[in-house]
């Protein structure tokens, strides 16, 4: 649009223009107003002079802020006037560009081109915006849910009340319109009303919460102020239809909103509507609203069962309804009975709608009003409670602050504070373990989104201890390591794993003598010589037999028997170190296998050193011992044990030896003690 | 009479006109259009009366066409006028600026009117 009250400077930039753009030309201030007014999207850009009779262009200038049209419109000024003040002034009314005569050609041409593009683009962008806007306006439905999720939250309601009101106002509206179509219900409209009765008790955020959750009878002034629900959500739609406008959505919730508590009868409130004065959709909710809490639990009173519900709806118990809502409600009895109950929390994914929800809280923090913070304060008190009776550890570790969190309980247990700063560098961690956190950080990196569960020792008070852990990580989105959170529990296993523990050391023990049985001991042995040849390790083995065994379990019985193997058991124990293998591998032969560096013989010779048996009572007990050494006399268990075995029985032979190493020259013999059937 | 004749004949510079404005069509078509523009009138009516508020948009505009066509004593004349109209009271000098306007106003016209005749 060119404005200019000469003709001739119209003409003149029209001529220059008018092959890529189409003008419009007003010669005055006021009558370009009245184009913007009337054609103002078709304008791509505004060409305006100063000086003009009627309104000058800072006047329109003006009026074209005030009207919000200067973000859409681009205004290039074109003047004589080349004082500085002029120009300054036409840029503060929002100008965007500012042409002085004498213009040429080319200048105005690119100008306005540029000034065009660039307005294009961002009303491209503004399109994009308000298409997106729209999208969500789209999934409206879901933002309802939200906002009745957040009342319910707070009503302490089951979660499910919101479905149920909606399951049951689209039953019952089906009904209806089956018995009077005089409602004029159309399809779009019930499912209108169903999603509009989720917002029915939105006014309930502005009720005090004590009110809200008493279970006692409330006082007079409570009931009042409870009342105020209905016309405080009211209210609060009609302020909404005043931001954003008006919308069918808005209107049907704001008639249930305020008309859902009024009665058939008139008695009811807020405004004491009578019959069909009271909007349909207000009355099908007020019924739905009032089975629903019948078959509810709720702070105040425990459920009751359908039938009862049904029956004291009709008998008037619980207000007064339409007569053929009543005979609606009949009609769909059974299926509210049966299909109500089957509703289950995961068809609402009220899960999710509950973590939208604390995202929204913890998004606008900033304005997060006292009530926001008091039902987060009411989450973790919740947490806190759950925590402390079931005895456990609870953990949570926020990433963003390095901060890691114990429950109450937990830090006592471990002996560890319950906030712990930089955990990876404090003290109380270090001692507990660090390969835990390691574990930890593996196990969730491998496994995003999955739960990690493992058993692992922690220092316990200087103590290694067996304890689980579960845990898994919060807010990762694709990346696994963009975590925000780990959260999990450390379960103290110490007495089940001890007890595991027992279990598979005593399948591996001698039940007398607490040491290895044969199985056992071989497999040790054998383990031991893998890894012998490459560690370059050496080793001994000794076969000890006992003397005249045989007489002791008959002259003193079997009993004393026993009592004399467990006190060589302990012999043998007391000679040798904690890593030695010692093994019970016949009645009244034993086995050991010792690493040894220097010499063999002395630890032998000290075994064998007949001043230090054992006696038991006034029993001495005498044993001889015959050894092998790996890997001169050979590289297997067997080879071991057979020579051992050779050595020992060469040993029994002389009294005066107690024991013998093998050697080439002890003749070979058929053993007493093959492998294959010894150790039975 | 060729369109450069008629700027020669009134004083004024062709080329810097045909700089700014490049076809000369176009500038044909805004000079004819100088005869019909009600400024000069509106200027008179205005200086007769003693408005000064209409005389000094009259004589602004008309600064502003004789910019646009490279009327250079025009635009000179013109400009000073407007200048001394611009505030109330206007300048003293006012009135004589305006007689000075006129023989400027009128060299132009008349070199118009010449041009716009021999067109047929």
């Amino acid at each position: 649009m060119i404005v200019d009250d000469s003709e001739i400077n119209r003409s003149l930039l029209s001529d220059i223009l008018c092959s890529d753009y189409s003008i419009l030309e007003a010669s005055n201030g006021l009558e370009a107003i009245s184009i913007l007014n009337s054609r103002n999207a078709e304008i791509s850009l505004v060409l305006l002079d100063i000086v003009m009779p009627e309104m000058d262009g800072f006047e329109v200038l003006s009026v074209m802020g005030r009207n919000d049209w200067l973000q859409n419109i681009p205004v290039i000024m074109i003047s004589s006037e080349i004082s500085t003040a002029a120009i300054d002034q036409a840029y503060d009314l929002g100008a965007t560009d500012y042409i002085t005569r004498p213009f040429d050609d080319k200048t105005v041409q690119r100008r306005v081109q540029n000034t065009v593009m660039l307005y294009s683009k961002q009303k491209s962008l503004q399109n994009m915006v308000a298409e997106q806007i729209m999208e969500r306006e789209r999934s409206n439905s879901q933002m309802v849910e939200i906002l009745s999720n957040i009342v319910e939250f707070r009503n302490g309601e089951s979660g499910m009340h919101v479905l149920h009101i909606r399951v049951i106002t689209d039953k019952l509206l089906l009904s209806l319109r089956r018995h009077a179509p005089e409602y004029g219900l159309t399809s779009a409209l019930i499912s209108l009303y169903a999603n509009a009765s989720a917002l029915h008790d939105i006014g309930k955020i502005c009720i005090d919460d004590k009110v809200l959750n008493k279970p006692g009878k409330l006082t007079k002034e409570e009931f009042e102020h409870i009342k105020t629900h209905t016309t405080v959500g009211a209210e609060m739609l009609e302020r909404v239809r005043g931001v954003s406008g008006d919308s069918d959505i808005l209107r049907a919730s704001y008639d249930i909103c305020r008309w859902h508590h009024e009665r058939y009868d008139g008695r009811g409130y807020p405004d004491g509507l009578k019959g069909d004065e009271i909007p349909i959709s207000a009355q099908v909710v007020a019924l739905a609203d009032v089975y629903d809490a019948l078959t509810s639990p709720r702070v105040y009173k425990a459920a009751f069962p359908h039938e009862k519900a049904i029956a004291m709806i009709k008998n008037g118990e619980c207000g007064a309804f339409n007569p053929l809502l009543l005979e609606c409600l009949d009609e769909n009895s059974e299926w509210f009975a049966n299909e109500l109950n089957l509703r289950s929390p995961h068809e609402v994914n009220s899960f999710e709608l509950r973590h939208v929800t604390s995202e929204l809280m913890s998004r606008s923090e900033l304005r997060a009003s006292a009530r926001t913070l008091s039902l987060l304060e009411q989450e973790r008190m919740k947490y806190r409670f759950y925590a402390s009776i079931s005895k456990e550890i609870m953990f949570e570790y926020d990433r963003d602050s390095d901060l890691l969190e114990f429950s109450e309980w937990g830090a006592k247990y471990l002996g560890v504070p319950e906030l712990i700063s930089h955990p990876i560098k404090s003290p109380e961690i270090i001692s507990l373990g660090l390969t835990v956190y390691r574990d930890l950080r593996k196990r969730i990196l491998a496994a995003p989104n999955e739960i990690a569960n493992w058993v692992c020792s922690l220092t316990l008070h200087g103590q290694p201890h067996w304890f689980r852990v579960i845990a898994r990580t919060l807010g990762v989105e694709g990346d696994p390591d963009s975590y925000t959170k780990v959260i999990g529990k450390i379960i103290d296993i110490h007495d089940e794993q001890i007890k595991l523990n027992e279990l598979e050391k005593m399948s591996k023990r001698d039940s007398l003598t607490g040491l290895y049985n044969h199985g056992a001991t071989y497999d040790l042995i054998s383990s031991r010589l893998d890894e012998a040849a490459r560690h370059g390790k050496r080793y001994v083995m000794a076969l000890i037999d006992l003397d005249k065994f045989k007489n002791v379990n008959d002259v003193y019985g079997h009993q004393f028997g026993d009592e004399v193997l467990k006190t060589m058991a302990d012999y043998l124990r007391g000679c040798l170190r904690r890593e030695d293998v010692i093994g019970r591998i016949g009645g009244d032969e034993f086995l050991i296998f010792v690493e040894y560096t220097s010499d063999p013989k002395q630890l032998m010779a000290r075994i064998a050193d007949a001043a230090s048996f054992p006696s038991l009572d006034q029993y001495q007990i005498s044993f001889s011992l015959g050894a092998s050494l790996y890997p001169e006399d050979g590289a297997t268990h067997d080879e071991l044990l057979h020579r051992a075995d050779v050595a020992v029985y060469s040993a029994k032979q002389d009294t005066a030896l107690r024991y013998r190493f093998y050697d080439s020259d002890i003749p070979d013999f058929r053993s007493s003690h093959s492998p294959i059937d010894g150790g039975q | 009479m060729t369109l450069q004749e008629c700027y020669e004949k009134m004083g004024a510079n062709y080329d810097e006109v045909k700089r700014h404005l490049i076809k000369e069509e176009r500038i044909q078509k805004i000079l004819l259009l100088f005869l019909k523009d009600p400024s000069y009138d509106s200027l008179q009516a205005a200086m007769a009366s003693g408005d000064r508020d209409t005389a000094f948009r009259a004589a602004h505009t008309l600064k502003g066409i004789s910019l646009n066509l490279g009327l250079t004593f025009l635009q000179q004349s013109s400009s000073a006028l407007s200048e001394a109209l611009r505030n109330d009271p206007p300048a003293e000098n006012a009135q004589s600026l305006y007689e000075a306007l006129i023989p400027d106003y009128e060299r132009v016209a008349s070199a118009i009117r010449q041009f716009q005749s021999e067109l047929g």
